[in-house]
């Protein structure tokens, strides 16, 4: 609790300079920290050596600024949460060591949040295998970059984009041997071949998640938290390529809400980004089938009928 | 009047075509209808198993489809599907009256087969449309959905993939529709099996 109240003052003091520091990212040259970390390199002047010295930069901490003007942090400074003591330069060692804080910090018990869950989000998170297999190491940043996170699939009304946006936290490890070992300790294995299974893997791999297949569903939850160890997976196709397919539930989810609120057709919902072999019966078309094949079987059985009474 | 005929109507070409056919097309259905409801498929064969079962059906008869095209347009059973400007309408509308009323109303039918007919105009017009616009359009739409990068992807709004696949499941129900008549009007003969047998002997028996 002291913890928060420390925060939230910090908030607070950070608030008064907020309209100062805002939008800053857009001019990271003259930024005090970006100058640096958006760079691939940084000079400073060495007191030491008495003499200006320019450096890599480590690349895992060079940040894309312009994604930073569009997260949900945007306008956020950087000592909002990390420390203002990073304001000189060598940065104290001792600074790696302070926690920052977590999502949860902020969002957790928030009623502006109320509707994102992350209490229920930190729950499902906890049975998953992330946290099975690192803890509480595992943090929420993992995946969603605090710097340039977006609320992709609530805001966005391309499903496509969703599905890019998705995928891509998943394979910003997955298919990273380093920060994949970070977590797990062995080896990422081959994506595209233990996929091999599946049909058609490049269109599956563009147009649906990785969550997909890999989370449990749960009906209360926009995105589903619980990842799934791998033999766990879902491996049925009807379970998507059916007229219940769980898609509506996830990917779809969120479309599928908006529709029913505005009492839409889902249908052409799904329709506008792509196609699930199975899923998509249009209610029209069906009844229309039917009606035709219903009086195509009526006029053979009258016709029938007449031909057994007049003999023919 | 009641002079018994035998023509020989189906040529070995046409009648291994048309079992064949016959086979891959009833494939075709079947799963079709199974991917499309893809409710319970699962437990007689997999999802996975039925779509590759129906792009193979797919491929089979697609290929089989350029024997009937080489077929008809190499050997004289072409000139069968040839339809003459007179009576345009007028031929199919009485063979349809045959149908409804005449043959109940002791009226004879109107184009009986002969060497020159094989088939009467509503059967000439229904399978030029089957063989020629629906099955073609069937297959360019498969062929497409076999290779689904291929296809443009916007239609206006709606997703080409999709609006593909509404045309090859639309005329896919077409052909089954054409199915069921076909095998149908087939059993209006000397007796109902008559044809049948036709199909399989060659031989068809005027009368």
């Amino acid at each position: 609790m002291n913890y928060r109240l420390i925060l939230l003052s910090l908030m607070i003091l950070g608030g008064t300079t907020l309209n100062l520091k805002a939008q800053t990212y857009q001019d990271a040259e003259n930024h005090p920290c970006l100058k640096c970390h958006s760079n691939q390199t940084y000079s400073f002047f060495n007191s030491v050596k008495n003499k200006e010295e320019k450096r890599l930069m480590n690349p895992y901490f060079i940040l894309d600024t312009v994604a930073m003007t569009h997260g949900v942090h945007k306008q956020f400074d950087c000592t909002d949460c990390h420390s203002y003591e990073y304001g000189t330069y060598p940065h104290q060692a001792n600074l790696k060591l302070e926690p920052l804080s977590s999502c949860l910090d902020c969002h957790g018990g928030d009623e502006s949040f109320a509707s994102y869950q992350f209490e229920k989000i930190e729950s499902e998170f906890k049975k998953s295998v992330h946290y099975k297999v690192y803890g509480e190491n595992f943090t929420c940043s993992k995946c969603h970059s605090q710097h340039t996170y977006v609320a992709t699939a609530r805001t966005s009304s391309n499903v496509l984009e969703i599905v890019d946006y998705s995928n891509k936290m998943c394979l910003s490890c997955h298919n990273d041997m380093k920060r994949y070992k970070l977590v797990s300790g062995h080896e990422n294995p081959k994506l595209v071949k233990i996929h091999d299974w599946l049909p058609n893997q490049e269109l599956h791999f563009s147009h649906v998640r990785c969550i997909e297949c890999h989370t449990e569903v749960v009906d209360s939850l926009m995105v589903s938290h619980n990842i799934l160890s791998k033999d766990k997976a879902l491996r049925k196709c009807v379970e998507c390529h059916s007229a219940n397919s769980r898609l509506k539930a996830s990917l779809y989810k969120y479309q599928n809400l908006q529709k029913r609120a505005e009492n839409g057709d889902l249908n052409t919902v799904l329709a506008n980004e792509s196609y699930v072999i199975g899923s998509h019966q249009s209610p029209f078309l069906k009844l229309v089938s039917i009606i035709i094949f219903l009086l195509t079987l009526a006029g053979i059985l009258i016709h029938s009928v007449f031909r057994i009474i007049k003999k023919k | 009047m009641t002079t018994t005929e035998k023509l020989y109507f189906y040529p070995v070409w046409l009648r291994i075509w048309h079992g064949f056919n016959a086979l891959g097309i009833l494939t075709l259905i079947i799963t079709g209808i199974s991917m499309q409801s893809s409710v319970e498929s699962s437990q007689v064969l997999g999802f996975n198993m039925i779509v590759n079962l129906h792009n193979m059906a797919g491929i089979l008869v697609a290929l089989s489809y350029f024997v009937f095209f080489f077929g008809n347009l190499f050997t004289p059973n072409g000139k069968f599907y040839i339809v003459k400007p007179k009576g345009f309408l007028k031929r199919p509308i009485k063979q349809a009256y045959y149908y409804a009323w005449g043959m109940f109303h002791g009226m004879t039918a109107p184009y009986p087969l002969s060497e020159k007919r094989k088939f009467n105009p509503l059967q000439k017009y229904s399978y030029i449309i089957v063989m020629y616009l629906v099955v073609p359009v069937v297959i360019i739409t498969g062929i497409a959905l076999l290779f689904p990068e291929i296809i443009i992807d916007k239609v206006y709004t709606f997703s080409g993939v999709f609006v593909t696949a509404v045309f090859h499941s639309a005329m896919g129900f077409f052909i089954s529709i054409f199915l069921l008549v076909h095998l149908y009007i087939a059993s209006i003969g000397k007796s109902p099996l008559d044809n049948f047998k036709s199909m399989i002997t060659g031989w068809h028996q005027t009368h």
